[in-house]
């Protein structure tokens, strides 16, 4: 870099020359320091033995610190570059670390899945489409796939019947606001988090006994015999989809709930005034008018009904009958080592939500913003 | 709507249509509400009455509620258990309270640098000029949905070369990744609407490009940032997928909450009150920043799925 800074004019070459290597030396110095601590904190933080506490101290400043620290770095050592190459460097400093990371993370990976999916177990011999072929013949994955289709179309459809009908009713209702924080706070709550909820609920314990799940307390109170609901073939997976509809109904609300307010007074007054019941205002008025949000919380929630994993893996571990395709992506990574199958799974989930993917380039296309 | 035909022309909406609203508004709200409302209840319950009754009889109980089940899942390896007939007798506890604080260490970075970053390259998106600006936004938005399963395996195996699998930078970086493409949108969104005199003025004044981004688009952009913060926050502290798979090589060491409940579902299946109380802990952060900042998540929430 030194050589960008000989002096065109003849002045003292022996002072220009110290301070041109001074330069040098600065800007080497403190990415080294830089880069020195930031390892002395990653050896830290990796073989401590430092409580637990300090280990959480250290790992936010160091974290933190450091991403700041990095772009501080960046431009100091672009701004030490002449004029023209600045230019050129400046716009790479903005994008380039989020491009290098979504490169590395979600781009490459894309690739990289697909060409493991058409090899072997350990990725070291071809098999062509064996994988693909074993993944849409083995019993326990065309259960999976079925299943992931139950999610799909049960736990989408009853988040948005439900979101819409919170939303509809709230709206007429005086409390809309404590009625809607209630509805929606399960958002909060994990996935793993509502699977101890709702085991709690599911509890079977032999009739005779106490019931202390509240759902075969109230099948016994009515006469019933206790049912043991998380391995009852095949509804269980409509147990666990239930569990799905409880945390995505607040998303679906809230969403639906300010495209109602969008609908125009005037329209909804007419028909009222033209006497149509509140059902046809409903179906005739509200729903037409807010389908772009319906279509939209619609596709969010089928992408994550798309991906569930948690819920099954904390409830039943994809036993009894209720395995999905994220559930045996894990396994057939962690437990069956297999990452020609893993991946192939991988690349079906990528596939199923391409039509999403062009329909959200579809839209940006539209937009005039570039 | 010419289709709605004409009728008689009356209002409908009477005080009796009110009464059943609300009325069918509260049944669903108490639905809603009454799975949580009983781990809540369980969780305070003393470990006999919990299996003797349902947790809808816990306000006749005797013995009242207790705190013992908090200690022993939060305790480390040893807990005093108080009782009646042997003095204190020491159980295992389940250390969720170092579990709290490692989700703490992945969850506040894997939060900031997302944002950082996402809002790096939002600036620069929108204000520099740079070839290949269209199709690389356009990336970001196809990578929107991209599903994070198919990273897993190709990420896990360089970690394991590199030696980063169980390591907070691993985790923190896999995060990012997962978080950038809606991190960047929503900023996008935001920062290109930042009316372009307002930069043209520190432009006149001199200053460059990073020192306007960092004093000016920052400090403007705090609401399009505190939205996705709480977004983000949820989604890596309620996350399992990324620290089963990424935290793998730590072992119990690095567990989060979540990973922390799961093991607790499998060691602990039956007993409720540890399970509950548990489930608890691993809930209150999120809520509580939940219940405080609601504002901003809906608004991150519209921003990142009206799109217009």
């Amino acid at each position: 870099m030194g050589d960008l800074y000989v002096p065109d004019k003849k002045r003292n070459a022996g002072q220009e020359f110290i301070t041109a290597v001074g330069r040098v030396l600065v800007s080497l110095f403190v990415p080294v320091v830089t880069f020195a601590v930031l390892w002395a904190g990653f050896i830290f933080l990796r073989d401590s033995g430092a409580s637990q506490l300090i280990i959480t101290l250290v790992a936010i400043i160091w974290g933190v610190g450091g991403v700041a620290a990095l772009f501080i770095l960046s431009n100091f050592t672009i701004q030490r570059l002449p004029v023209h190459w600045r230019k050129r460097f400046v716009p790479f400093l903005f994008v380039g670390p989020a491009l290098i990371i979504l490169g590395y993370y979600l781009f490459l990976p894309a690739i990289r899945s697909f060409y493991m999916s058409f090899m072997g177990k350990f990725s070291k011999d071809f098999v062509g489409l064996a994988n693909y072929k074993y993944i849409f013949t083995d019993r326990t994955m065309r259960l999976a796939f079925l299943n992931n289709l139950e999610w799909m179309i049960l736990g989408t459809s009853l988040s948005l019947i439900f979101g819409l009908l919170f939303a509809l009713l709230s709206e007429k209702s005086r409390f809309e606001k404590l009625a809607k924080s209630l509805i929606f706070l399960p958002m909060a709550i994990s996935f793993v988090g509502a699977g101890v909820i709702w085991k709690f609920i599911y509890a079977f314990r032999p009739a005779g006994e106490a019931q202390i799940g509240l759902l075969n307390a109230l099948v016994t109170a009515l006469g019933g015999s206790p049912v043991n609901w998380i391995v009852l073939r095949p509804w269980n997976t409509i147990f666990l989809i239930i569990i799905l509809v409880w945390l995505q109904t607040g998303y679906a609300m809230v969403i639906l709930s300010a495209a109602i307010k969008g609908v125009p007074v005037t329209l909804k007054e007419a028909a009222r005034i033209d006497g149509a019941s509140e059902w046809r205002i409903v179906f005739q008025i509200i729903i037409p008018s807010i389908k772009g949000s319906l279509v939209t919380v619609g596709t969010t929630i089928l992408i994550v009904t798309l991906k569930v994993f948690d819920i099954v893996y904390a409830m039943t571990n994809g036993l009894f009958g209720t395995e999905v395709l994220a559930s045996q992506q894990y396994k057939q990574m962690f437990k069956f080592l297999n990452y020609g199958r893993g991946s192939a799974i991988a690349i079906v989930i990528l596939i199923a939500v391409i039509p999403v993917m062009w329909y959200n380039l579809k839209q940006f296309g539209k937009r005039e913003v570039f | 709507m010419s289709k709605v035909k004409k009728r008689k022309s009356l209002n409908r909406e009477g005080q009796s249509s009110g009464i059943a609203v609300n009325a069918v508004l509260l049944f669903l709200v108490i639905l809603w509400t009454i799975p949580t409302f009983g781990i809540l209840v369980t969780s305070f319950r003393v470990k006999d009455n919990v299996f003797a009754t349902g947790w809808w009889k816990a306000f006749s109980d005797d013995s009242g509620f207790t705190l013992e089940n908090y200690g022993q899942v939060l305790a480390g390896r040893d807990y005093k258990l108080k009782s009646d007939t042997n003095g204190n007798s020491p159980v295992k506890g389940d250390n969720m309270a170092g579990a709290f604080l490692n989700s703490i260490s992945v969850t506040v970075p894997a939060v900031v640098i997302p944002i950082l970053i996402a809002a790096f390259a939002a600036y620069g998106f929108a204000w520099l000029d740079f070839p290949g600006r269209r199709p690389l936004f356009i990336l970001i938005v196809a990578l929107l949905v991209v599903p994070l399963q198919i990273s897993l395996i190709p990420v896990l195996r360089d970690y394991q070369k590199l030696k980063l699998n169980g390591t907070y930078l691993g985790i923190w970086l896999a995060h990012t990744g997962f978080g950038l493409p809606l991190a960047t949108y929503l900023l996008f969104n935001y920062i290109s609407t930042i009316p372009r005199s307002i930069l043209e003025s520190a432009f006149i004044d001199g200053a460059s490009h990073f020192t306007t981004f960092v004093r000016l688009i920052l400090p403007l952009s705090v609401p399009a940032l505190a939205s996705f913060a709480i977004f983000q926050f949820l989604w890596v502290w309620n996350d399992m997928l990324v620290a089963l798979v990424f935290l793998s090589g730590a072992g119990a060491k690095m567990q989060v909450v979540t990973v922390r409940l799961l093991n607790l579902i499998g060691s602990r299946g039956q007993d409720w009150q540890l399970l509950t109380s548990g489930a608890f802990i691993s809930m209150i952060l999120p809520l509580t920043v939940f219940l405080a900042l609601q504002k901003f998540f809906i608004r991150g929430l519209m921003a990142g799925s009206v799109k217009e």
